[in-house]
């Protein structure tokens, strides 16, 4: 086959490419969020692993004011609060949620347009006493908050 | 579902600030049933808010958030009777809403 068809594709294989995007075209709005959920990183089994595949160990910075209780009687139900300070840390675009302990450590990702407070709210699992960390990303650059959660009663399982 | 969703947008001082309450079990998928069988992994992936059809916030979720869970985020530019939406899809591509106008 392939020889009669310069760009090494088949009628049917070119359809598809073509049917995607289309599917692709008709949802505008998501096209600034970069539309895509990031997969490996929320695959990752450990802290280190999470950095690794998020771009490296980011820089501490006291732009970001991450809210979370120092006991949590129960870890299924941890509410989490970021909020930035844009006088310190301008231009944050997104922000990550990552509990240490977890066997997943990323629990969500915040994506933000420039109109839109680099700002979020949420309860999150957390599995046993461990450190929570705030991530957030300003013109390509990784900053973090860490903060100690102790865990009376695991978020996981039973 | 209808009722699947308690969703409050209200203007603050320079920001409209939203909050919704999905319902959804959030399941891990590492928990086990009574019998030890596994439960399977069903839990929101990818939620969007929406000001005026709008995406004022992407977020993409794992399963370590909570069952029925709370979020809570700020945007500028909403005027009162702005419609606001809240739309999530889970990791079986089951899906949910819930809108409300801001006040």
């Amino acid at each position: 086959m392939g020889n009669l068809d310069p760009l090494g594709l088949t009628r049917r294989g070119f359809m598809r490419v073509g049917g995607t995007l289309l599917a692709v075209a008709a949802l505008p709005q998501k096209i600034w969020a970069a539309a895509l959920r990031p997969e490996t990183v929320f695959q990752t089994t450990t802290l280190e692993a999470t950095f690794e595949a998020l771009g490296g160990v980011p820089q501490v910075s006291d732009g970001i004011i991450f809210s979370t209780p120092d006991i949590a009687e129960n870890g299924a139900v941890v509410p989490v609060r970021i909020e930035i300070d844009p006088s310190v840390l301008p231009d944050v675009s997104k922000l990550y949620v990552i509990v240490e302990k977890n066997p997943n450590p990323l629990a969500a990702v915040f994506q933000v347009p420039p109109n839109t407070q680099p700002y979020a709210e949420t309860r999150v699992k957390v599995a046993q006493t461990g450190n929570l960390y705030a991530v957030a990303e300003a013109n390509g650059e990784l900053y973090m908050v860490q903060r100690e959660t102790k865990v009376t009663l695991g978020g996981c399982g039973g | 579902m209808a009722s699947r969703m308690r969703i409050r947008a209200q203007l603050k001082d320079d920001y409209c600030e939203v909050k919704a309450l999905m319902r959804h079990p959030m399941e891990t998928g590492m928990r086990k049933d009574q019998s030890g069988a596994a439960i399977p992994a069903n839990f929101i992936e990818d939620v969007q808010v929406l000001h005026n059809d709008a995406v004022v916030v992407q977020a993409y979720w794992g399963a370590a958030v909570s069952a029925n869970p709370f979020l809570g985020v700020r945007f500028k530019g909403g005027a009162p009777g702005d419609v606001v939406k809240v739309v999530w899809r889970d990791n079986r591509g089951d899906s949910g809403s819930g809108e409300t106008t801001i006040r």
